[in-house]
């Protein structure tokens, strides 16, 4: 289901997908944003209530000029929480979504009652450099974002459709979407969460692609040696859009995690 | 009218092959082609060609900043106006500019400014860009979403420094600072005229109207294309209930002049492929990271200079298609005086700024350009706009009061073995 949210009186007005119901758990995007069907959110709707804002300036969800910094992000996230009735709740992220859902249980660890990091980024390693996404050409999406480049979504993410002024409305969106995301991770996703990360309490999921090669699998060790109370799991076949490439795999490594 | 003699200073020695080879002339081309002992000869060459410019009756010598790039050797632009204080006399130092919001804090500017004012003895004119995607984010790292905030915010610290009588205390978003205290003072006063190059973001326009800068609009594509922007630009003005002041507009355009049409072609033909196919080789990549140009902007079509869509434009083109679309304004004098006073008065623009040497241009050429430029056609052209007064031109200290540094005898490097190595090679690799 489809809702806005009114955060700080409409300082944001925040698009929100909410599915199922049960316990909650709070979705964080990465930095392409949500698609228009998100059928592993629909899996786990079935035993949680799943509520995935557009972060601002990603689909309708509008304030994206009040956002500068990580701080900013985190302290957004925090109050829609608060305007949400949740005190504390699971929350899961993906890539940026990761690393905003590891810096918002550092600056309040009550906040997490569980953590579920999928390929977050937040840390740089000078051997293992992450590569340039905002320099990326769809061409390259492919290769850098999956285990298998003939995977349907795959294909889709690095053919550009032919039709201008569908090229044109990608290139905007894509524009609006990274132009936010390059608040947070540009020119390096290494906003000092390494400072941070020891305030992590909440029982953390590490979940990696094996075939990462935007946020390299070697980047789990770095989270995993940060955060104490965490484990890892690496799932097959799956780069770094682990839970489109593995929506099953995914799915139920985090709910026996989530549930145990 | 007014003439300024720009200068990109190119590396003027990329293979022939170089497009093949690698991706990108900027942000990440590799280091090792840089070899710094021919650097110091196109360094000397370049100073000595804008030195000339200067000899020649320009009204303005013009220089700017690009970082990590075979495209322009200037990553610091104050430096070469530094160097131009000392032996030139007359010329205005057009520095077109400073990227304002790369440096920390921003009064670095205020204070490079004032200095480069001060040593010229009033001649600066402080051009302030935003700076290109691969200069500004790629190279150095700034958020693309908020670079043009910044830009803002450096502007106008570095006007309120220029302007204030009293030390003061500036409290913005990307700069704090307790005391704010300018030295030296620029000579004109309250500061040098402000000229705001574009490469057609849109906002640019109404910023120039809001603080009455000049809007320097620099294409590489030449007046036809330019005069999308250049009707943009006066639509704005027009609507702002601003005059039609010709000086507050610049262009800028590449002319090659010869004997004749024909051994124009024969001159300069080479050197404007190099420039277009070679110094513009951009990765799409880096042509324009998201959130750079707002979405303002995108919508309204405006075309980047570099990048894939620029690229394919240019394709394949021979030096006909360079004069047909008017990116190049070559020939006889008398078809450079024609031509360009038709492209002056279809743009309405009064500072041109001129495009001698382009790409691997040798020394012997880009002197006979410049020559047969301020001898057979700025006469020619000197009387266009007359009648409207240049307000975006330096006040400069009374004449009596300029010191003028002893006369010291000019030697003639020795040939530079490297630089004609260099050449050779290039030429080899292009013959196979």
């Amino acid at each position: 289901m489809k809702t806005t949210v009114k955060v700080l009186d409409g300082k944001f007005d925040i698009e929100m997908l909410t599915v199922g119901s049960g316990e909650p758990l709070l979705f964080l995007h990465n930095s392409f944003g949500l698609l228009p069907a998100e059928p592993f959110l629909d899996e786990l709707g079935k035993d949680f209530k799943v509520y995935a804002p557009h972060f601002p300036g990603y689909g309708d969800s509008t304030g994206g000029q009040h956002i500068y910094d990580i701080f900013d992000a985190a302290l957004f996230y925090h109050q829609l929480m608060d305007e949400l009735g949740l005190e504390s709740a699971n929350i899961m992220g993906h890539a940026m979504g990761g690393m905003l859902a590891a810096e918002i249980a550092a600056l309040d660890p009550h906040r997490a009652k569980k953590l579920v990091l999928a390929a977050p980024e937040g840390f740089w390693i000078d051997s293992a450099p992450c590569p340039d996404l905002f320099a990326a050409m769809p061409a390259d999406l492919a290769h850098l974002l999956f285990f298998s480049t003939e995977f349907p979504m795959a294909k889709m993410m690095s053919t550009l459709p032919t039709d201008n002024d569908v090229l044109q409305t990608i290139y905007v969106e894509r524009a609006k979407r990274f132009a936010t995301a390059g608040k947070l991770v540009w020119p390096l996703p290494d906003r000092g969460l390494k400072k941070r990360a020891y305030r992590i309490k909440a029982p953390t999921l590490l979940l990696w692609g094996e075939a990462d090669r935007m946020v390299p699998p070697v980047y789990a060790k770095e989270f995993s040696s940060r955060i104490k109370n965490s484990k890892t799991e690496i799932i097959k076949q799956a780069g770094h859009m682990l839970m489109y490439e593995q929506p099953e795999a995914f799915v139920s490594a985090v709910k026996k995690f989530l549930k145990g | 009218m007014k003439f300024t003699w720009f200068h990109l200073m190119p590396w003027r020695f990329l293979a022939n092959d170089f497009r093949e080879k690698h991706r990108s002339v900027w942000v990440d081309l590799p280091r090792t082609m840089y070899d710094p002992k021919i650097g110091h000869r196109l360094y000397n060459d370049y100073l000595d060609q804008l030195e000339f410019a200067d000899q020649m009756g320009f009204d303005g010598i013009g220089v700017n900043e690009h970082h990590q790039n075979a495209y322009g050797m200037m990553p610091s632009p104050n430096l070469m106006a530094a160097a131009l204080t000392r032996r030139t006399r007359n010329a205005n130092l057009v520095v077109l500019g400073n990227s304002i919001a790369l440096y920390n804090p921003p009064i670095r500017v205020a204070e490079e400014f004032a200095m480069l004012d001060v040593m010229s003895g009033g001649r600066l004119i402080a051009g302030f860009p935003v700076g290109t995607s691969m200069d500004t984010n790629f190279c150095y790292g700034q958020v693309p979403a908020t670079l043009r905030e910044k830009y803002y915010e450096a502007h106008d610290l570095i006007i309120k420094a220029w302007k204030a009588k009293d030390v003061f205390a500036f409290n913005g978003k990307f700069t704090q600072l307790r005391y704010v205290n300018v030295w030296p003072r620029p000579v004109q006063e309250p500061h040098p005229p402000v000229w705001i190059p574009g490469g057609g973001s849109v906002e640019t326009y109404d910023f120039c109207a809001d603080h009455d800068y000049q809007y320097s609009f620099l294409s590489y594509f030449g007046y036809i294309a330019g005069k999308k922007v250049a009707d943009g630009y006066w639509e704005v003005m027009a609507k702002r209930g601003k005059p039609l002041n010709p000086y507050s507009m610049g262009f800028i355009q590449t002319v090659a002049i010869a004997e004749t049409d024909a051994q124009a072609e024969k001159d300069y033909a080479q050197h404007m492929d190099y420039f277009y196919n070679r110094c513009l080789h951009v990765y799409n990549g880096f042509a324009d990271a998201p959130g750079y140009r707002t979405v303002k902007t995108i919508k309204a079509g405006l075309l980047g200079q570099v990048g894939d869509l620029a690229e394919m434009l240019r394709q394949g083109l021979k030096w006909k298609d360079f004069i047909e679309k008017g990116y190049v304004i070559a020939g006889s004098p008398k078809t450079v005086r024609e031509q360009l006073r038709h492209a002056m008065k279809e743009l309405n623009c009064g500072h041109l700024m001129l495009l001698l040497q382009m790409g691997s241009m040798p020394p012997w050429l880009v002197r006979k350009n410049t020559e047969l430029f301020a001898k057979e056609v700025m006469p020619y052209m000197r009387d266009l706009w007359k009648e409207w007064e240049d307000k975006w031109s330096p006040k400069r200290m009374p004449q009596n009061e300029i010191s003028v540094p002893p006369e010291v005898p000019f030697h003639r490097a020795p040939t530079n073995g490297r630089v004609k190595a260099a050449a050779a090679s290039a030429e080899a690799r292009s013959a196979k």
